[in-house]
């Protein structure tokens, strides 16, 4: 959605992820990029190199936050000292929006560093959307949920995936981080049409969306982050910008990085269908 | 089942150690049996069984956490070997397991918890020991905090009876009973060599058992520090290493000074000179950080 309260009014185009093995050419050549996404834990950190290059970039680009474990599905509340490392960095970044996954990864104090699914259920639903108001309060800027892939379902489950989305961000009143490659995860590994998901997001809540390549095993398929996006993920997307108009766009590209060059030519393919939209807008 | 319920039971399985293959143990913590855990909150599909799919979780939980500690602690591979420091990971993770939002503090555990579990390391434990606490304060010096250095000259007109000097949060000082210090930049080195086949990995951990066995016991003493961004290990004097250990301990800089160089072997013309030249050294370094106000400090 392209300049809405859930992006702080902002209207960013196609970005990458700041990734270390980049650090030197962007320092260096200073590319032209819209935006880079940064994870926001690798700078919740009381000084050092990374701070010191994170500031640089800010000199230079502008940058986005992404969290991978606040856990706003976790049935524990959130952890202080993050959210005060957090709430620092937005400071330090001057996020317009930031995001994190709906799913859990810590419960009792002890932390997975993994994504796990939630149960679609709606006291899962309650608890959720009210750690997301929490955070959101805390740290003043716009809250972001990403959907995540996932590999494993739930008997308690009351809902499909899409629906518990949609009742965690109504009852949160946040934003959406759509990842249109965890979608096509998912509905290959749990058998459902993922344009079904696509076409049932509330189009007005997408603050932002994610696209990205995956790892296809014999029997699943593993969200790896490390292939160029393929073209029933570029078709979903081409779908939810056709719905949510231009939005903001980050590929993540995390492990077997290639050069900054590549990254960024796989990133800017979304400009076929951003470009149109606008147009079509525009229009 | 209640939220908090199914994620106690379901975190429990993914950070049960997986089996000598790599596998999901076919029996849960507890003693159940894990397909009928897992089939009592996870759904099958066409594909998977409920088991196969909590696996991918479990799998992918301990390929995560190995690696990062593996990144962490080279130098404790090079000691202990392959096989023993996946015995010491796979360990010290399951007694240990994360309890930070970053994975960067995995490892913050890992000295004490070796020194209470000698068996890992058998002989080389106290060397081993020794690395673990060079390698986590490296990670310390790393990303931790510095504040703005006092000078040379602020310490030159300050009164020693009064004054209480602050050391920069990043650095560790360490007494450690072997040269662990030599032996991680050596370890450091041939991994910055990127070149990866497998013959070669052979020879680097031939070479690296040939150093570890040829090291002897040597006390030093270390600052592990980060200057220019950079990390270091500054080797010290006994007498220095007191000196900065006291002043962290919120000595006066007089009383620091006197009580460690009371038992100084150093001849008492060379005291004075020698403290001189430590102190301007620590400022150089920018190791001295200006006092947090009292009710200000973390």
């Amino acid at each position: 959605m392209p300049a809405s309260r859930f992006n702080s009014f902002t209207d960013y185009g196609v970005g990458i992820g700041l990734r270390a093995p980049h650090y030197h050419h962007i320092l260096s050549r200073k590319p032209v990029c819209d935006w880079f996404e940064i994870i926001s834990e690798n700078y919740m950190i009381d000084g050092g190199r990374p701070l010191r290059i994170l500031d640089q970039i800010l000199e230079q680009y502008r940058v986005v936050q992404h969290g991978v474990s606040m856990y706003f599905g976790s049935a524990e509340r959130p952890n202080r000292d993050h959210l005060r490392r957090l709430k620092a960095l937005v400071q330090r970044t001057k996020t317009p929006w930031l995001s994190d996954h709906l799913c859990w990864g810590s419960v009792d104090g002890r932390y997975t560093h993994d994504l796990l699914p939630m149960p679609y259920t709606f006291e899962a639903a309650r608890l959720t959307a009210q750690k997301v108001r929490e955070v959101q309060d805390y740290v003043e800027v716009p809250v972001a949920v990403e959907n995540v892939s996932s590999y494993a379902e739930y008997h308690d489950s009351e809902m499909t995936e899409w629906e518990f989305l949609n009742e965690v961000v109504e009852r949160a009143d946040c934003g959406i981080l759509l990842d249109v490659n965890n979608i096509y995860v998912s509905s290959q590994n749990h058998t459902f049409d993922p344009m079904d998901y696509v076409n049932s997001v509330p189009a007005g809540r997408v603050a932002q969306i994610h696209i990205a390549g995956h790892s296809k095993y014999r029997k699943y398929i593993l969200d790896t982050h490390d292939h160029p996006v393929i073209d029933p993920v570029w078709k979903l997307y081409a779908r939810a910008i056709e719905r949510i108009g231009p939005t903001a766009t980050l590929l993540e590209w995390d492990d077997s990085i290639p050069s900054f060059d590549e990254v960024h030519a796989e990133a800017l393919k979304a400009n076929r269908f951003l470009t149109g939209a606008g147009l079509a807008k525009a229009g | 089942m209640k939220l908090l319920a199914l994620q106690r039971r379901m975190a429990r399985a993914v950070m049960a150690p997986l089996t000598p293959s790599e596998r999901m143990r076919r029996t849960a913590p507890g003693g159940r049996s894990m397909h009928q855990l897992a089939a009592s909150f996870i759904k099958p599909n066409d594909r998977l069984t409920s088991f196969e799919r909590l696996e991918i979780y479990n799998r992918q939980y301990w390929f995560r956490v190995l690696s990062s500690f593996a990144e962490d602690f080279p130098g404790l591979r090079a000691i202990l070997g392959d096989r023993k420091f996946d015995a010491v990971a796979k360990a010290y993770i399951t007694d240990c397991p994360s309890r930070s939002f970053t994975l960067r503090n995995l490892g913050s555990r890992l000295p004490a918890w070796l020194e209470k579990h000698p068996r890992f390391a058998g002989s080389r434990q106290k060397l081993a020991v020794d690395m673990t606490h060079l390698e986590w304060a490296e990670i310390e010096a790393f990303d931790g905090a510095s504040g703005p250095a006092l000078s040379a000259g602020h310490l030159a007109v300050a009164e020693p009876a009064k004054l209480r000097l602050s050391l920069q949060p990043h650095i560790s000082l360490l007494a450690l009973r072997y040269p662990v210090d030599d032996l991680l930049l050596k370890v450091r080195k041939e991994e910055d060599t990127a070149f990866a086949s497998n013959a070669f990995a052979e020879r680097r951990k031939r070479k690296h058992a040939a150093v570890v066995a040829r090291l002897k016991p040597a006390a030093i003493f270390l600052a592990v520090h980060c200057h220019d961004e950079s990390v270091y290990f500054r080797r010290l004097a006994r007498e220095e290493f007191e000196i900065l250990k006291a002043l962290r301990d919120g000595k006066t800089l007089q009383r620091a000074i006197e009580s460690v160089m009371r038992r100084s072997p150093l001849a008492p013309a060379e005291r004075a000179g020698m403290v001189q030249h430590w102190f301007h050294t620590w400022a150089s370094f920018g190791w001295f950080a200006a006092r947090p106000a009292p009710g200000n400090r973390r």
